[in-house]
C-alpha cells in the first residue's frame, strides 16, 4: 500500500446557530488547512467532501461549497452524501493509485436549520418505518433500554460517559458543551426519552472541518517543515449493518467490530481512541465491540457529546486523533465515525507516528 | 505503485419507465443488481463492497437511502459508500468503485445507481427557493436553454440540429428493450410539432423523467479471469469547477475539456477521433450532443453540429453516439451517468444486442452535472491495459 498521512487539520468551533451559509462556514477551515500544509488549491491531486442536503433542505448544498475551495483551474473532485470520514476514506483510496500525492478532505453541516431528530427519521425504511417518524433520540433510547434490560450497563454508566466527555472538552476550544455537573447531579435530572436524559444526548451543532492528506515523501516534507509528526494511516476500514431495527441486536455493533479488526486496531497498543458516539450508551457499545480496554483514553477532545455537527463529527474524530499524533501526545490512535440509526455504519481508522 | 487492472464483468439495468409502481426502491435497485450479478455469474456473497450513487435525496424524500438499502443490496457486513456529485453521479460512482479495484483494496465491487423520479417532482426539487437569492430557473431546462442559445449563435448552427439529435436517439432507443421511450414512427415533423418548453428546447428535445437503476460488477484482473468478455477500464477522470464566476465559459467548460484530456492521457489515447469507436455521452437536451462532441475534442470547436448533420453520430455512421438511445430516451437521473458507462462497456463486450456498434473496441462513457461543471468519464476497451 502507498503510505498516506494526515498532515494538516482545521476546524471551526461548533455552535448552535452558526451565522453564514455553507460556503462561509467551510471556506475559512479549508483556507486554514491549506495554508497550514503550505499548499494552494490548484496543487491538490484530489478533493473530496461529505455533507447532507437534507440538513438545510435543498438539493446540491455541496455544489456551492465548491466555491470555498477555489476550484479554478478545475479540480479532480468528488463528494459523498456521508460523514466527511467517508470522504477521507475515498481520498485514501485515491492516493493509493500513486499518481497524485496530496488530497483535501472537508465536511460541513448545519444541523440547527431544521428539526434534526425528525430529519434523521427519514433515513429509515420509507415504506414501513419512516412514516411513523421515530425520531433519532427515541431510537437511541431504544438502544439504551436494550443495554439496560440486558444487564450490560446502568444509567450511572451513561452519566459517567457524559460527565467525562464534557469535562474533557474543557480543554477543547472547538467544543460546544464544555462542562458537566457531577454524576450524582446528572442522575437527578428527569428523563428526556427514558432512559436517556439530556446529558446522554449530543448538542445540535453547526460546524465544518478540513484536512490535508499527503503520501510518503511529500507528507514527511510538509510535516517536518512544520515541526510535526505526520499522522500515518496504518489501517482504515468501514462496514455497514442491516438497518432493520427489529432484526438487529441493538446492544452490539458488529460492523464496528469488523471494521476495527480490518483496520488492524489491535496489532499494537493504542494510546487513545476518538469515538463518534453521539449518545452516551453508544460509547459503551463501541468500546466493547472494538475491544478498547481501560488503558485506552477515550475521546480526549470530548467527542460527539461535546459537539456533534452532522457530517462533520466523524471526520473531526479522525482530525482530533491526528492532531495528537502531530504534536507527540499519542503514538498510536484509533478514530471512529458512525452513520445511520443506532450505530448502523461504522468506519475505523488507525493512525500512527513512525 | 501502478494501478491494478479493473474490468467490468457484469452489467445490469432495469426497464426504465415513468412510474415503476410494480417495484419499491429496494425492488428497483435489486432488479439492476441481480442482472449485473447474473451477467457476472456471481451472487451477492461474492461481492466485497457496494458503492451506491444517486442524485439529490429530495428526489425520493429518503435521507441517505443507502442506509436502508444495505440489506437489499447484500451489503451487510461489507463496506458501503454513497456518492453524490449532481448529474454526473452515475459516472463518478462507477469511478469510485473502479478506484477501489485499481487501488488493490477489493477484488469484486458492486456499483449501483438509481433514481425513482415518480416519488417526487424533480423539476421542482431542482428549483429550490434559497433565502436571499432570486429563483432564477424552472428546472434544468431553464438553466441550460441560454447555454444552448449561446452555442447556436457561436457555432452558427442551423436550427434543425437539435431536432435531428432528438429523432436519432429515439430511433436508437427502438433497438434497446430497456429504454423508457419507444416512439415508433418518430420523425422530424413530430419533434418540430412538439411544444417549445425553453426556447430553443422543445418537449421532444428533452429527456424524460424515469424510474430506473443501473448496476455493474467490477473486478480485479484475478477476479475477472473466468469472466466471459470483460470490458477493461483503460482510464477514468473527474473534474469540477464552480458554478459561476466572471469569465467562466459554461458553453464549453474548461472542466470538461481538462477531464477529457486527462482521460485520453491515462487511457493512452493520442487521437480520440480515430481510436475511439463509439461514445455514450450525457445528452439530456438534444443540443448537448454537438456541444459535448466539441468539449470532448471529438469535433473542432464550432463544428460538432456538422457531425450530427452528416449522420456520423447515428448507428451505421462513422462515430455512433448514444446507440442505446441515451439520456433523451431514459433518464433515471442518478443512474443516467452510470448507464452511459455501462452501455460503453456493453459495446466493447459486444453485448449491446440490437444497438451494437459493429466492431466497437474502445468506447467512451461520459456524464456531467450541476451547471455543466461536474464531469466524470471513462474509457473501456476489449483490450486489457
Amino acid at each position: 500500500m502507498v503510505d498516506v498521512a494526515i498532515v494538516a487539520f482545521a476546524q471551526r468551533p461548533s455552535v448552535r446557530n452558526a451565522v453564514g451559509d455553507e460556503v462561509e462556514l467551510v471556506q475559512p477551515v479549508i483556507q486554514q488547512a491549506l495554508e497550514d500544509a503550505g499548499l494552494r488549491a490548484s496543487e491538490l491531486g484530489f478533493v473530496c467532501s461529505g455533507s447532507c442536503d437534507y440538513l438545510i433542505g435543498r438539493p446540491f448544498s455541496f455544489v456551492t461549497a465548491l466555491d470555498a475551495v477555489g476550484a479554478w483551474p478545475p479540480l479532480c473532485e468528488s463528494h459523498v452524501e456521508m460523514d466527511g470520514a467517508f470522504a477521507f476514506y475515498e481520498a485514501w483510496v485515491r492516493l493509493q493509485h500513486g499518481d497524485v500525492d496530496t488530497a483535501l478532505v472537508y465536511a460541513f453541516g448545519r444541523s440547527s436549520l431544521g428539526s434534526l431528530p425528525i430529519i434523521l427519521s427519514q433515513q429509515l425504511d420509507p415504506y414501513t418505518v419512516a412514516p411513523l417518524f421515530p425520531d433519532a433520540i427515541s431510537l437511541a433510547a431504544l438502544q439504551a433500554r436494550a443495554l439496560l434490560d440486558g444487564g450490560r450497563a446502568t444509567e450511572r454508566d451513561f452519566a459517567e460517559v457524559a460527565c467525562r466527555s464534557r469535562r474533557a472538552a474543557e480543554g477543547n476550544p472547538n467544543a460546544q458543551l464544555r462542562q458537566s455537573a457531577d454524576v450524582e447531579a446528572l442522575l437527578g435530572a428527569a428523563c428526556l426519552r427514558p432512559p436517556l436524559r439530556v446529558h446522554d444526548c449530543p448538542p445540535i451543532s453547526d460546524g465544518a472541518c478540513a484536512m490535508v492528506l499527503a503520501t510518503g515523501e511529500r507528507a514527511r516534507a510538509i510535516a517536518s517543515a512544520r515541526g510535526r509528526a505526520p499522522a500515518w494511516v496504518a489501517g482504515v476500514d468501514h462496514r455497514i449493518d442491516p438497518q432493520d431495527l427489529g432484526s438487529r441486536d441493538l446492544t452490539r455493533a458488529p460492523s464496528a467490530k469488523l471494521a476495527a479488526e480490518r483496520a488492524g486496531a489491535h496489532r499494537a497498543p493504542l494510546d487513545l481512541a476518538e469515538l463518534h458516539a453521539p449518545f452516551s450508551p453508544q460509547e459503551l457499545i463501541l468500546r466493547e465491540a472494538m475491544g478498547l480496554g481501560p488503558q485506552v483514553a477515550i475521546n480526549p477532545s470530548g467527542g460527539a457529546l461535546a459537539a456533534n455537527p452532522m457530517m462533520v463529527a466523524g471526520l473531526t474524530r479522525v482530525g482530533e486523533a491526528a492532531l495528537r499524533i502531530h504534536d507527540g501526545r499519542a503514538g498510536r490512535a484509533l478514530a471512529h465515525a458512525t452513520s445511520g440509526p443506532c450505530l448502523q455504519q461504522n468506519l475505523v481508522c488507525v493512525l500512527e507516528a513512525r | 505503485m501502478s494501478r491494478e487492472p479493473c474490468a467490468v464483468i457484469g452489467v445490469g439495468q432495469t426497464r426504465h419507465a415513468s412510474r415503476r409502481k410494480d417495484v419499491s426502491i429496494p425492488g428497483l435497485v435489486r432488479e439492476a443488481a441481480l442482472r449485473a450479478l447474473d451477467d457476472a455469474g456471481l451472487t451477492f456473497a461474492d461481492i466485497d463492497a457496494v458503492v451506491l450513487g444517486k442524485a439529490p435525496d429530495t428526489f425520493e424524500g429518503v435521507v441517505m437511502p443507502e442506509l436502508f438499502l444495505a440489506s437489499a443490496l447484500g451489503a451487510a457486513g461489507k463496506p458501503m459508500m454513497r456518492v453524490h456529485t449532481a448529474g454526473s453521479v452515475g459516472g463518478s460512482t462507477a469511478i469510485v468503485a473502479a478506484h477501489l479495484i485499481q487501488a488493490g483494496v477489493h477484488e469484486r465491487v458492486l456499483t449501483v445507481a438509481f433514481e425513482k423520479q415518480s416519488e417526487s417532482d424533480a423539476m421542482w426539487a431542482l428549483s429550490p427557493r434559497i433565502p436571499f437569492q432570486p429563483t432564477l430557473v424552472a428546472g434544468a431546462g431553464g438553466y441550460f436553454a441560454p447555454l444552448v442559445r449561446s452555442y447556436i449563435q457561436r457555432a452558427g448552427a442551423p436550427p434543425h440540429i437539435g431536432v435531428e439529435v432528438a429523432v436519432k436517439d429515439r430511433l436508437h432507443a427502438l433497438r434497446n428493450p430497456y429504454a423508457h421511450l419507444h416512439m415508433e414512427g418518430i420523425d422530424r415533423a413530430m419533434v418540430e410539432a412538439s411544444p417549445m418548453l425553453w426556447d430553443p428546447i422543445r418537449y421532444l428535445e428533452t429527456c424524460p423523467s424515469s424510474d430506473g437503476a443501473c448496476a455493474m460488477v467490477l473486478a480485479s484482473e484475478r477476479a475477472a479471469r473466468g469472466a466471459a468478455r470483460p470490458a477493461w477500464v483503460r482510464g477514468t477522470a473527474m473534474r469540477s469547477e464552480p458554478t459561476m464566476f466572471a469569465g467562466r465559459d459554461a458553453v464549453n467548460p474548461r472542466a470538461g475539456q481538462d477531464c477529457a484530456q486527462a482521460l485520453y492521457r491515462e487511457a493512452g489515447i493520442d487521437d480520440p477521433r480515430r481510436q475511439l469507436d463509439t461514445a455514450e455521452i450525457y445528452v439530456p437536451f438534444s443540443w448537448f450532443e454537438p456541444m459535448w462532441l466539441e468539449n470532448l475534442g471529438l469535433a473542432d470547436e464550432g463544428q460538432g453540429w456538422r457531425m450530427t448533420d452528416e449522420g456520423a453520430t447515428a448507428l451505421g455512421g462513422r462515430f455512433p453516439v448514444n446507440a442505446s438511445g441515451g439520456v433523451l430516451s431514459s433518464n433515471p437521473i442518478g443512474a443516467s451517468g452510470m448507464l452511459r458507462f455501462a452501455e460503453a462497456a456493453l459495446q466493447v463486450r459486444g453485448m449491446a444486442g440490437e444497438h451494437q456498434v459493429d466492431g466497437a473496441r474502445n468506447a467512451l462513457g461520459h456524464a456531467y452535472g450541476g451547471g455543466s461543471q461536474f464531469f466524470a468519464m471513462w474509457i473501456v476497451s476489449e483490450e486489457r491495459p
